[in-house]
């Protein structure tokens, strides 16, 4: 299978196609040898690479318009401030949420997930319930379990199947009115799978509770709109999304918002402050303490732009082709054992091969210049279902290109090699 | 640029698919559990000391190819070994795949020099060290799990 490249013009009758070898010309850092080997950079669901456009963005953000946001009369303060309400703009659009003060800037998806157990967590009382689901990121459980452990709370676990799908009617048999959250992934991070997160909204809003969505892997792989999910919250990081680290966006709907009270104390998020008492900023403000990432809020949104003008549906489609070769690949290399098959699948090809430990397919992969992620993927729930310590995994992006697939097979032929 | 087979030298990976002193050892006296929370390995060590030294040693677990052969030969190695011979090969193996500089290499270590590859690849030394610091903590009656983190 030849990369699919766009020659110019578009057939009417098939969908449009990624210019994979045009565009990844704006990844500066995909040009280079590792080991002496091009590099194969498969490891993006830990973190995508950034385009040109994003760090020039950063770039000039410092060399042009640095100042501090919402304080300042001077011109530059402005321009600074203009640029970050741009960028919380961009996002907007970007999941589609009513309104410009339901994003919340944070530093990414385990912050906007932590900001939630904190503040919205205080109501939560000695007997109620959170559900989560058995293929969560750690980040979507302990700060669960933390809450737990402050407010009494019970925390249930939705259990998976074993091609990693969730267990829908276990699922719903766990909701009850005793469950006053729900916290569940769109997109698992070690298996690939795709929940069907609209109907677990439903199902959740239907015993009365709030459900947040862990967006971290979903946001760079398919169109999401917030208000169709009718998600309460939605988490997500920018730097999987081939934007800055150090910023994410915590989603929440601004009644819920407005109910909750401040999760950190500073500058920024009061109106007043006296030592009678303090009262606090609007939305989003009144979540977003202290100085923030200025120039990681506008590379986000310059990293979003980068994307609409490639079209998240066309990204998805190469994707999702690439995932398929993969797949087909897999299967036909003795020993190789897919972790994590569900019907719905996006991007991520977790593995383990048959008397070769994942980290030693890792380091082999690597010194044929493929980076993939060997270990437990900061989901030991799931490596536990499966009695692994570990799976390989290999994630794709949207530079991804047919024949990487072919370089990532032909490393693991290898590994078995060494092993043989 | 380092080869494939610079790190997994045939003797690794033979150690790796038939480990030596692998599984319980009756009449152990001392024990200790190590674990690395980066990959989810965990080894468990137990030693035989009769006056000072070390008569048997054996280990269980499930690890990589780099720690597990690196647990292999060290058993292997500690057999006959005072308790002061032993911490001083630790010191010796520490060196070999963590100095920047080749020089330890003339240290006699015997086989254990076959994981001197490891120094190429920083990822890769907590593996090949986890058996080695759970020996010291076995030798030292640490009730602590030892963790490479
Ligand atoms: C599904 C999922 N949730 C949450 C996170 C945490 O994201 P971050 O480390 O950017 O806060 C990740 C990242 O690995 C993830 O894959």
């Amino acid at each position: 299978m030849n990369a699919p490249v766009n020659q110019g013009t578009v057939r009417r009758d098939s969908p449009p196609r990624l210019d994979v070898v045009r565009l990844r010309q704006d990844f500066p850092i995909l040009y280079q040898t590792v080991h002496g080997k091009p590099l194969v950079y498969l490891d993006n669901a830990a973190t995508s690479q950034k385009p040109r456009s994003v760090i020039e963005t950063e770039t000039r953000y410092y060399g042009e318009i640095n100042a501090n946001v919402h304080r300042g009369v001077h011109t530059l303060s402005q321009r600074a401030t203009d640029a970050f309400e741009a960028a919380r703009d961009t996002v907007r659009r970007f999941i589609n949420a009513a309104r410009h003060e339901e994003i919340v800037f944070v530093r990414g998806t385990t912050e906007a997930i932590n900001l939630v157990a904190a503040s919205f967590g205080q109501r939560l009382q000695p007997g109620d319930e959170i559900l989560i689901t058995e293929m969560e990121h750690h980040s979507n459980i302990v700060p669960w379990q933390l809450l737990c452990e402050r407010s009494g709370a019970v925390l249930r676990v939705a259990p998976i199947d074993d091609t990693g799908e969730l267990k829908l009617d276990e699922f719903a048999r766990l909701l009850s009115p005793a469950t006053r959250l729900v916290a569940v992934t769109q997109l698992s991070n070690a298996l690939g799978t795709v929940n069907p997160v609209r109907q677990l909204i439903e199902l959740a809003h239907a015993a009365g509770a709030v459900v947040l969505v862990d967006g971290a892997q979903a946001v760079a792989h398919r169109p999401v709109d917030v208000q169709a999910l009718d998600c309460d919250f939605y988490a997500f990081s920018g730097h999987k999304l081939y934007g800055p680290t150090g910023i994410g966006v915590l989603y929440g709907k601004g009644a819920l918002l407005e109910s909750m009270p401040p999760y950190q104390g500073g500058g920024d998020m009061i109106r007043q402050v006296s030592f009678a008492g303090t009262t606090y900023n609007d939305l989003p403000y009144k979540f977003e303490a202290g100085t923030p990432n200025i120039a990681g809020a506008i590379g986000l949104g310059a990293a979003i732009d980068y994307l609409n003008t490639l079209g998240l549906p066309v990204v998805a489609a190469h994707e999702q082709a690439l995932l398929a070769a993969a797949t087909a690949q897999a299967m036909q290399i003795p020993g190789l054992r897919l972790i994590g098959t569900a019907r719905d699948k996006a991007s991520i090809l977790a593995f383990t091969l048959e008397g070769v430990h994942p980290h030693d397919v890792g380091t082999i992969l690597d010194l044929e210049g493929v980076a993939v992620r060997a270990g437990h993927h900061c989901a030991m729930p799931v490596m536990a279902h499966f009695g692994l310590p570990a799976t390989v995994r290999a994630s794709f992006a949207l530079y991804n290109t047919a024949e990487e697939v072919d370089v990532l097979m032909h490393a693991i032929r290898k590994a078995r090699e060494v092993f043989g | 640029m380092s080869d494939l087979r610079d790190l997994y030298q045939e003797l690794i990976v033979d150690h790796y698919r038939r480990p030596h002193n692998f599984g319980p050892l009756a009449g152990a006296n001392r024990h200790a559990e190590g674990f690395n929370p980066l990959c989810g390995d965990h080894l468990s060590l137990s030693l035989k000391v009769v006056d000072g030294v070390i008569e048997d040693a054996c280990f269980e677990g499930a690890g990589c190819a780099i720690s597990t052969a690196s647990a292999s030969l060290m058993t292997d190695a500690l057999k006959g070994k005072t308790e002061a011979e032993a911490e001083a090969l630790f010191a010796v193996f520490h060196a070999l795949v963590t100095a920047e500089d080749a020089t330890s290499a003339e240290a006699p270590l015997g086989k254990l020099a076959v994981l001197a590859g490891v120094r190429e690849f920083p990822t890769r030394v907590k593996c090949a060290t986890l058996a080695w610091h759970t020996l010291l903590a076995a030798l030292h009656q640490s009730d602590q799990p030892v963790s490479t983190e």
